[in-house]
């Protein structure tokens, strides 16, 4: 692999094995923003009512007020130390400068689960959704969901084979149209321009608010994550970015505000609509927790809107999963950590077209065969591994290469405060999946140490040492 | 330091990594799934009630799940009786943070070998 400097506006990244082809430095802050948001919306669409069902109504918006001070510290990290470390891989590719080679492996592997299982989850929702559609247009047998599934995951696998600029183009509309709708059913039912629809009182009453007490409130902090889950996203786009000093902090900062605004609108409309049980089981009860409250407005046009709203917010999320997942598995591949036939760039596209297609049959084996709230908890889990590696990389950032020593796109403030409270936040959220989810985070765990011990004393031996440090950055401090 | 030439990897061994990668994937993430330990523990209380009086519920809620298309308690009283259940054994949550804490503790040493080796490499030249 040749040494040269990633941030280089001469040359258009990375290519594999030493070649010239990389990726397009094509995207402005738009699609960063497009990107992380894009990603992450769906996460008010679907999946984040499970934190009602562990906890209640009350517990619920706890939890996501904590999710959003934990990502809002992801953020902050997120925007300095990638906004100098512009490189595809995002934080896989800050691992390995800052931390170590395995640390490296096991936090592609995070990125890879994490984003894989989110458009399994996305995938699974579509199809859903266009069952709720037959039905209410009439059809009254059983839709087999998993055409539909299939369907949306090889078409957005298509297009992120055909370029990335095309796809992101896609996602900043289908995105802001999704942001809109929430909007829309907010100033609809909340008194704003119509007749308030809103029982929270009644809805509330007795324990309803919060059923399982404090310990609820905790189990919570678990689905409160998806609210959130994924704006980390947007640091994979590091090396297809013109700007990555501003348009990197630019869009996650922005991106992080979006989603605070949107989780509690979705969160006020939500439980002051649908009784907390139904609303909190997200498999029997409300699948998808919008549709679900536009259906109780009894308004058509709002059917149709959060309809819409929620299968747009699916296939943006599941199209920036692939394009996160894919460029992941890409980086991994290109410094050998996986073999290198991953790290191959589609010499007309220019696209990591073997990673896209590699990753394809792996979504659908997980949203044709694994239960909603399964795929949602291993995608939780590996996220939850990244965050908690956030902070000792910022630390460690610091610490090797302190303030002055190299130029930074962005500089966070408050440091350590942020990663400090990051850690805190996620000891707590391992707390909360335990509870009631511990064997599959004991297995996942498992997972990590085995896949650990593989690449250590088997896989790092195909890996160049020195050719993994491609920042011209100088020698870490006490090294 | 000595510069590493890293051995170069043949075709079918670049494929028995993916295989061996991809079992281990599937296998973390499935096991649990068939031997039916994964996923939430909610469950419906023995006894509980099937009428709206008895599962609590007041007229505004019995309203909106008559307006969701449900008219017959008993037909939804499995979801809204279900409960979780989070009583814990104080072993088992140590069992979980010994395991959280060994895996990081294995990972930054393995990783701290290997950055050395990696930083000796690229700047002692």
């Amino acid at each position: 692999m040749a040494e040269f400097d990633i941030t280089s506006k001469e040359r258009d990244g990375m290519g594999p094995h030493g070649t010239n082809v990389g990726l397009l430095r094509v995207l402005g802050p738009a699609h960063v923003w497009a990107l992380g948001v894009g990603i992450v919306l769906v996460g008010e669409y679907m999946g984040w009512n499970f934190a009602v069902g562990k906890g209640g109504a009350y517990a619920a918006l706890v939890a996501c007020w904590f999710a959003g001070i934990l990502y809002t510290c992801v953020a902050m990290i997120d925007s300095e130390v990638t906004s100098t470390v512009a490189a595809a891989g995002g934080q896989y590719t800050q691992a390995k400068h800052i931390v170590g080679p395995l640390m490296a492996f096991n936090v592609g592997l995070y990125l890879v689960f994490a984003y894989t299982m989110l458009e399994a989850a996305n995938a699974i929702t579509a199809g859903y959704l266009i069952s709720q559609v037959a039905a209410l247009s009439g059809f009254t047998g059983t839709l087999d969901q998993r055409p539909f599934i299939i369907l949306s995951i090889m078409f957005l696998a298509w297009l992120n084979y055909r370029g990335v600029l095309a796809t992101l183009t896609f996602n900043l509309v289908i995105t802001a149209i999704a942001f809109t709708a929430i909007i829309i059913l907010f100033l609809s039912t909340s008194g704003i321009i119509a007749p308030s629809m809103m029982h929270h009182a009644e809805l509330f009453a007795g324990n309803a608010a919060l059923p399982y007490g404090w310990i609820g409130v905790l189990a919570a902090m678990h689905f409160g994550l998806w609210f959130y889950l994924g704006i980390e996203g947007t640091t994979q786009a590091a090396e297809e970015v013109r700007s990555p000093a501003r348009a990197l902090p630019f869009g996650t900062l922005a991106g992080i505000m979006t989603l605070l605004i949107a989780a509690t609108l979705t969160w006020y409309v939500c439980t002051g609509l649908i009784p907390w049980e139904f609303l909190g089981d997200g498999l029997n009860g409300s699948v998808a927790p919008l549709f679900t409250a536009a259906l109780l407005t009894k308004s058509q046009p709002l059917v149709w809107l959060l309809g819409v709203g929620t299968l747009f917010a699916t296939l943006a999320s599941a199209n920036g999963c692939i394009n996160d997942a894919s460029r992941a598995w890409f980086s991994l591949g290109r410094d050998k950590y996986l073999p290198g036939w991953f790290g191959a760039v589609h010499p007309k596209f220019r696209t990591p077209y073997r990673s896209i297609l590699f990753l394809v049959p792996i979504a659908l084996a997980f949203a044709l065969k694994a239960p909603l709230d399964q795929v949602v908890t291993f995608s939780i889990l590996s996220g939850l591994l990244t965050y908690t590696f956030m902070p000792l990389n910022m630390i460690l950032f610091r610490k090797k290469w302190p303030m002055g020593s190299i130029t930074r796109g962005y500089e966070h403030p408050f440091h350590p405060l942020p990663s400090v409270v990051l850690l805190a936040l996620c000891a707590i959220t391992f707390f909360a999946v335990f509870l009631g989810y511990g064997t599959q985070l004991v297995a996942m765990i498992a997972f990590y140490i085995v896949a650990s011990l593989w690449f250590h004393f088997w896989r790092y031996r195909f890996v160049s040492r020195a050719a993994q440090f491609t920042m011209p950055w100088p020698r870490p401090k006490g090294y | 330091m000595a510069h590493y030439v890293p051995p170069k990897q043949g075709k079918l061994s670049q494929l028995f990594d993916v295989v061996v990668l991809m079992a281990l994937t599937f296998g973390a993430l499935y096991i649990p799934m068939f031997m039916g330990l994964a996923g939430g523990v909610k469950s419906v209380p023995e006894g509980a009630g099937q009428t709206w009086e008895a599962m609590g519920q007041n007229a505004t809620q019995i309203a909106q799940y008559n307006a969701l298309g449900f008219t017959d308690p008993a037909a939804i009283s499995n979801i809204i009786n279900a409960r979780y259940d989070y009583s814990f054994s104080i072993t088992a949550l140590l069992v979980m943070v010994v395991i959280i804490v060994a895996y990081y503790v294995l990972m930054l040493k393995f990783s701290e070998t290997e950055y050395r080796e990696v930083i000796a490499e690229k700047f002692d030249k």
